[in-house]
């Protein structure tokens, strides 16, 4: 056990590292020089401002001192927790402005990939094999995993939003409150939280449904399966087997699914305004805010890995030879 | 399908027409590929049907779908219809380009770690894990951020670069439990090298799996380019699906109740990506008897 954690802790550092080296690398590889679009977006004309502003900037990407120092310069920046300093709201620090939005981005993602991934497995367990079901959920699972999702996003919000009139269908509470935690605007937080959680839980939803039940299926022609049958166990029983080998892949199928998950919930935030990540990174976009998009690029992929080794975490609780070291999840 | 290939070695035409027996006797199958087709067509002859280029104003603007606008128009008086067409084409282009480029870097990074084992496994396999957990959408959007001047192409090879991992990682796992069969073993006692081998041997015997791998990255690829257009980091010249989505939003379609204008891109890529999904299936029925129907 100590070495299949010792592995996947090495695989994430080691990701983390190329993310950084990433992150470093971009600005100062890509063609292009972004100090001049920076310069050429505030359009400045006098030539004394403009010069003040060249040296500025070269001095914040650190671009007059030799390649490998500015590389070094910029992880001794990152470990402090210096991300730079916004653009867009100019003198708030990266990582503060991001912090402001994670609260909502967590709450967004957090319960629509729970609740998808364990009501979708559920159906697709169930679906498997039952020839009524099995035609109902299985093209509804594809047309919702098909979907981007901002489109449903996007049609949630017309029909329930623009045309019923039922849920507000932009930002993350009413713009008329201040946040604090009076029953209103909780409420009113919920009503707002409901239509982008819903799409972003009914596109995942049809993906697991679908793996689920493919499983199932593989799961039920297998040998012990067949055994269990002639011997003359309940149906019941078989498929309560059959669930319990079949969410080991789905397990796996969870970690490899995060990065889709987390642009789903990205373009969702963008469509409903929520102010999440999602409607950071339009903004840092739209203000040419680079380092406010690699500072949330960085949190992404530091979110991506802590959620990667949580579920690390739960397959080595779920799936006993892990724990004996007789057989392991693939790092 | 491999427990026929070894055992009837020199009848590879019977395989084949019974692949096709039940090719065209899967109602999944058949009914994605005529998705595809229909939309397929429409996106490579429809540019030349249609005389207007997608971003002239041709019309009134906000109108609903009538017999001279199919699609209706937008808040400037495009036609919808046109650019629908238009972005269709862009959409298959990025999904050959795209799912085609990251199916090449899976299946060579795949065979080599599978074929080869070993210290160069563990690099390969080291690799693909690292950018496997990397999410791609967020290192597209550090690119592409950074690129001034974006192109299809361009974008199509970056999604391409990013997106082959999971595939590199199955494929390898298929080399792993081919290499040690016999006709694998006598291919190398008779001398033959190394990437002859993966290419006589071994990969004929997962051609449908390499296909599907395929298929779920051309998916795949069009929802990824799709997400970034929205975002607005899209091509900056010319129209795809997703830049229509991200035009209908930022103009405010929603409070305005044009719905004919992003309803037709979301279905668009809906279509197309479902009947690949489905497709694939109805091809995995196809060339694996124990998933047929009963």
């Amino acid at each position: 056990m100590r070495q299949y954690f010792g592995r996947k802790l090495l695989v994430y550092g080691l990701t983390f590292f190329v993310a950084v080296t990433i992150n470093w690398m971009i600005p100062r590889f890509m063609p292009g020089d972004p100090v001049a679009s920076m310069l050429a977006r505030a359009r400045v004309s006098q030539p004394e401002a403009v010069e003040a502003m060249r040296l500025y900037y070269t001095n914040l990407f650190g671009f007059d001192q030799p390649v490998w120092k500015q590389y070094l310069n910029f992880w001794a920046a990152l470990l402090q927790g210096d991300f730079g300093i916004s653009v867009w709201v100019f003198p708030t620090p990266v990582s503060t402005v991001i912090m402001g939005a994670v609260p909502y981005t967590l709450g967004l993602m957090i319960p629509a990939v729970l609740l998808s991934y364990f009501v979708g497995n559920r159906l697709g367990a169930f679906a498997a094999r039952r020839k009524v079901l099995d035609n109902t959920v299985l093209p509804v699972g594809y047309v919702l995993t098909a979907m981007p999702y901002m489109w449903l996003a996007v049609i949630l919000a017309w029909g329930l939003g623009v045309v019923a009139g039922l849920f507000p269908v932009a930002g993350g509470y009413s713009f008329a409150m201040r946040p604090n935690w009076s029953p209103q605007f909780v409420g009113d937080l919920l009503l707002h939280w409901f239509l982008p959680f819903s799409s972003l839980f009914l596109v995942a939803l049809g993906g697991w449904a679908i793996g689920m039940r493919n499983m199932i299926i593989y799961e039920l022609e297998s040998d012990y399966s067949n055994y269990l049958a002639a011997l003359g166990a309940p149906q019941r029983l078989i498929r309560r087997y059959a669930f319990r080998n079949a969410i080991l892949p789905q397990i796996t199928g969870l970690a490899l699914q995060l990065g889709v998950l987390v642009a789903g919930a990205l373009v969702t935030e963008i469509v409903f305004s929520y102010p999440g990540l999602g409607s950071l990174i339009l903004k840092a976009i739209q203000n040419q805010d680079l380092f406010l998009l690699q500072g949330t690029f960085l949190f992404i992929v530091l979110g991506v890995l802590i959620a990667n080794f949580v579920i690390d975490v739960v397959y080595v609780v779920v799936d006993p030879r892990t724990r004996t070291g007789m057989a392991g999840a693939s790092a | 399908m491999t427990v026929l290939d070894t055992a009837l070695p020199p009848s590879p035409p019977t395989v084949r027409r019974e692949a096709l027996y039940f090719a065209l006797r899967n109602g999944k199958l058949l009914v994605g590929l005529g998705v595809i087709t229909v939309f397929l067509a429409t996106g490579l002859l429809g540019p030349m049907l249609v005389a207007a280029s997608p971003n002239d104003y041709v019309g009134l603007p906000m109108q609903p779908p009538s017999s001279e606008h199919w699609f209706g128009t937008n808040t400037f008086g495009q036609d919808i219809f046109v650019q629908f067409v238009h972005g269709l084409r862009t959409t298959f282009a990025v999904g050959v380009l795209g799912g085609g480029l990251a199916a090449i870097i899976g299946m060579v990074v795949g065979f080599v770690a599978g074929y080869r084992g070993g210290l160069v496994d563990e690099v390969l396999n080291m690799l693909t894990n690292i950018i496997l957990v990397i999410p791609t959408l967020a290192v597209l959007l550090i690119i592409n951020a950074y690129l001034g001047i974006r192109s299809v192409g361009v974008q199509a090879l970056f999604i391409g670069l990013t997106s082959w991992p999971w595939a590199a990682r199955a494929i390898r796992a298929q080399t792993f439990s081919l290499r040690s069969r016999e006709f694998v073993d006598l291919a190398r006692l008779s001398g033959a090298r190394a990437w002859k081998i993966i290419v006589r041997e071994i990969a004929p015997n997962m051609s449908s799996y390499l296909f599907m791998t395929f298929i779920l990255l051309f998916g795949g690829s069009i929802l990824i380019a799709s997400s970034l257009d929205f975002i607005g980091l899209g091509p900056t010249e010319g129209v795809s699906l997703g830049l229509m989505l991200q035009n209908a939003h930022q103009w405010s379609a929603l409070h305005l109740g044009l719905w004919w204008w992003f309803i037709p891109p979301g279905a668009g890529i809906t279509a197309v990506v479902g009947a690949l999904y489905v497709a694939n299936v109805g091809l995995d029925e196809v060339f694996n008897p124990k998933l047929r129907e009963t």
